[in-house]
């Protein structure tokens, strides 16, 4: 359901209605309503679905979240972790898929 | 999967053979899409009423033998809207087109035939600039033309300007180029960016305008072909990935060479602009256009070397080296994906369509 | 930040599934609602990196693929008919009817257009003034905001000749149904992260409450899908089932409010039909009365068409994890790729047209390692 992709404010036009602005999908320019998120800035993200903007993206939130995804394994008091360092120190195998490197591989690095 | 041993009511791998046309009562946009369906048409109306070992080859130029001389000959219609496009027209790509599948033999291209079919009421000004684009592009790419033909059609059966190029070239000795040759242990070669032709094109198409700094790669490839083959003669096999893209191109490798191919994501080049326009519209760029790219399948130990002189050629300043023919799942495309997943990149059925979902 | 490529880091990735990996102890089966993951999930080839305790179910939130065959018949009749401009997203366009396809429509001299957006088809509508442009309102909660603002505008307008053939559908219910079957398998939701920036996370606690499930409000790219799998997965070992939002940089609490108002104003809640699975009460919108004039089934009186489902497909069990693909009698012969019945052989990524494929290449493999064959 839906397809819905980051772009960033680039211009919202005056006296439009629906409220409708100029968005960047890195590279790839597209006028959409804006209507659904009327405090947007330029400069701002937002996500987009069928040419409508539903929700400004907040990169706090994303910062946050990328944050967690790094320092995973690294807490100790949390119950998964215990069993990672225990998984760890029994030796787990390498995620499936990375043993198998190819030419290409090895030619793309 | 799991249970793939439990009883089958239907061999699955039969299913690449010609599906029935009775579905398909009708022409639809999809029989000319160059996908799975392009194919049905061929295999089950073209095929058996043409049937010969020539046309059997099913390349993107036939190889004949006429007298001493080995020609490639090749044909090729254009239909595009709109006719003027980033990059190019639909003059540009009807030399090169043809030029290419000419080069995808191995053969150094000559001479090429013109039939223009015109609509009546099309201005003046657009059949010269058409015009125009033919010999410029046919000068750029080192052939004459030899020979044309105009019809007009009334106002409302055609789309402006139909194009329709055949091409012939001699192919050198010891060059044997097709796709039966494709061997598990071979390299894959890109000779550059994909996807720019099918986005240019996208972001002028009525309905899904968009802005994109984007122009159709369209390019002769006749003379980095040549370039490549200087490194060695032993090419296995050469082919544009036009309509359908690398995906359709492999697929079809694969299939006439009875092996896999194994592609490696991250390592196709796509442009930002190519990734981003097709996460817009939900499509893979492996299946967007390209009309100024090849793919080569060559031995491994010439595949540095071909890499080498390919990236010298100003058409190949992008090649990349992006995965290899193996022995399993032959047939079928399988790629590795940046996280170290799989999966099947199957032959793109007809016109690739932007999905919500 | 771009919001894309960070959230496809692989290094980022390998700590995510390390982290599954070190959490699960027994299997999981994990349900992603929304189309858009499953597509994620293959595209990456996410499932064949997570530890085989986790059992990812593709669920039924595709909306081209739960489109009933009934209302793809609609718009096939709708789109057939002289001196109308019939519009939809792209994908629809080959999802079969009774008989035919919008491809076939085209090719019998139908004016069948793709459009971006529902917006481009009000603008057909304005610069031909007489034509009827119908547009194909198809979608579950994410879409419904752009497909009310088109009627909205088309009112406000006065483009009489503006119709929208609405077949809305909406989450909530439909994992209500999934919950409710007698021999659900499954134990956790990875709910859909953009239906939730519209509408907000409200209508889930109770559900998850009542069946005691987890539901994480899950991304698309492939961390936040990942995360959203760890979170699930963590809160299943912890036996706990609770509504958490994995997705907190485009989902708030109450969603976008002007959104939701706006489907208030032009849709009222119905029951629906879902491809292959039947009918779930109040799982949909219409257009409510004061928006009669611009519905499309009204407008062209296909009211009467009535296309009951094939009884031989199955998909609704496959889509629910109650059976796998080849036990259904129709997989692969009256039913494939080309020739699909339901849902999950409609779209590329639907549990059956999935299992086609792969089968494929399990076949080829096993027959080219096994010299006995």
């Amino acid at each position: 359901m839906c397809l819905a992709v980051p772009g960033r404010v680039l211009a919202i036009e005056d006296g439009t209605d629906p409220l409708t602005g100029l968005i960047d999908f890195g590279g790839v320019h597209k006028r959409v309503c804006l209507e659904y998120v009327p405090d947007t800035q330029v400069g701002e993200y937002v996500i987009v679905h069928v040419g409508f903007a539903l929700q400004r993206l907040d990169e706090e939130s994303a910062q946050a979240s990328l944050k967690l995804f790094e320092e995973l394994g690294l807490l100790e008091e949390e119950f998964g972790d215990a069993w990672g360092r225990a998984a760890q120190e029994a030796g787990m195998p390498e995620p499936a898929g990375r043993e198998g490197v190819t030419a290409a591989e090895e030619g793309a690095r | 999967m799991a249970d793939s041993t439990a009883t089958a009511p239907v061999d699955p791998a039969n299913w690449s053979c010609p599906a029935p046309l009775r579905d398909r009562p009708v022409v639809v946009m999809g029989h000319g899409g160059g996908g799975a369906l392009s194919a049905e048409l061929v295999d089950g109306v073209f095929a058996p009423a043409f049937g010969n070992p020539v046309l059997a080859q099913l390349a993107d130029s036939a190889v004949v033998r006429l007298g001493a001389a080995r020609l490639a000959f090749s044909t090729d219609s254009y239909v595009v809207r709109p006719l003027f496009f980033p990059g190019g027209c639909i003059g540009d790509l009807a030399v090169n087109g043809t030029v290419n599948d000419l080069a995808m033999s191995g053969a150094v291209p000559a001479f090429l035939s013109t039939a223009f079919v015109l609509e009546e009421g099309v201005a003046m000004d657009v059949v010269e600039r058409v015009a125009g684009a033919v010999g410029a592009a046919a000068r750029a790419a080192g052939v004459t033309v030899a020979t044309g033909d105009t019809k007009v059609v009334e106002s409302g059966h055609g789309d402006g300007v139909y194009i329709t190029t055949s091409g012939i070239g001699l192919v050198p000795d010891g060059v044997d180029i097709r796709p039966q040759r494709a061997r598990p242990g071979d390299a894959v070669l890109v000779s550059g960016p994909i996807g720019l032709h099918g986005v240019a094109i996208m972001s002028v198409r009525e309905g899904l305008e968009f802005g994109v700094d984007v122009a159709s790669d369209t390019a002769p490839l006749a003379g980095l072909v040549e370039a490549m083959l200087r490194v060695t003669p032993d090419i296995h096999v050469l082919r544009d990935p036009t309509r359908g893209g690398l995906a359709a191109s492999l697929n079809e490798i694969a299939r006439a060479s009875g092996t896999g191919v194994r592609l490696t994501e991250r390592a196709v080049p796509v442009p930002d602009a190519v990734a981003n326009a097709c996460a817009f519209l939900g499509l893979d760029p492996l299946y967007v256009a390209n009309e100024g790219r090849l793919v080569a399948f060559v031995a491994r130990e010439h595949a540095d070397a071909v890499l080498a002189a390919m990236r010298e050629h100003p058409q190949g300043a992008g090649a990349a080296l992006v995965g290899e023919c193996v022995e399993d799942h032959p047939g079928m495309v399988v790629v590795s994906t940046g996280l170290g997943g799989t999966r099947v990149v199957d032959m793109p059925l007809g016109e690739q369509l932007p999905r919500i979902c | 930040m771009k919001y894309i490529d960070e959230f496809n880091d692989p290094e980022l990735a390998r700590k995510l599934l390390e982290d599954i990996r070190a959490t699960v102890t027994r299997p999981w089966a994990l349900m992603e609602v929304c189309g858009g993951q499953t597509h994620s999930i293959i595209r990456h080839g996410i499932d064949q990196l997570l530890p085989d305790e986790v059992e990812l179910i593709h669920g039924p939130g595709c909306p081209v693929c739960v489109t009933p065959l009934e209302v793809i018949d609609k718009a096939l009749a709708i789109a057939a008919r002289p001196g109308v401009i019939f519009c939809s997203f792209g994908d629809m366009l080959r999802v079969p009817g009774t008989d035919r396809d919008l491809f076939r429509v085209r090719s019998e001299g139908g004016d069948v257009r793709v459009v971006y957006s529902p917006m481009d088809a009000l603008e057909l509508a304005r610069r031909h003034p007489d034509r009827e442009v119908v547009f194909f309102g198809i979608g579950f909660e994410t879409t419904a905001p752009a497909n009310a603002m088109a009627v909205h505008q088309a009112r406000r307008l006065g483009l009489a000749n503006f119709s929208l053939l609405v077949s809305h559908v909406r989450v909530p219910p439909a994992i209500e149904a999934v919950m409710t079957a007698p021999t659900c398998r499954v134990q956790g939701f990875l709910a859909a992260g953009h239906v939730c920036s519209v509408m907000g996370t409200a209508e889930y606690p109770d559900l998850a409450e009542r069946h005691r499930v987890p539901l994480v409000v899950t991304g698309f790219e492939p961390l936040d899908i990942l995360e959203g799998i760890r979170r699930a997965v963590r809160q299943l070992e912890r036996g706990e089932h609770r509504v958490e939002n994995a997705y907190a940089r485009a989902v708030q609490e109450d969603g976008n409010p002007a959104a939701r108002r706006m489907i208030e104003e032009v849709f009222e809640v119905t029951d629906r039909s879902w491809r292959g699975i039947g009918r779930i009460p109040d799982s949909g919108w219409r257009l409510t009365e004061a928006f009669r004039a611009h519905d499309a089934e009204h407008r062209f009186d296909v009211t009467g068409i009535r296309t009951e489902e094939p009884a031989v497909c199955r998909s609704g069990e496959v889509l629910q994890g109650l059976i796998k693909p080849t036990e259904c009698p129709a997989f692969g012969t009256s039913c494939t790729p080309r020739t699909p019945l339901g849902a999950t052989m409609v779209s590329s990524e639907g549990a059956c047209a999935a299992y086609y494929l792969y089968r494929r290449m399990d076949t080829t493999t096993r027959k080219e390692m096994s010299p006995v064959g």
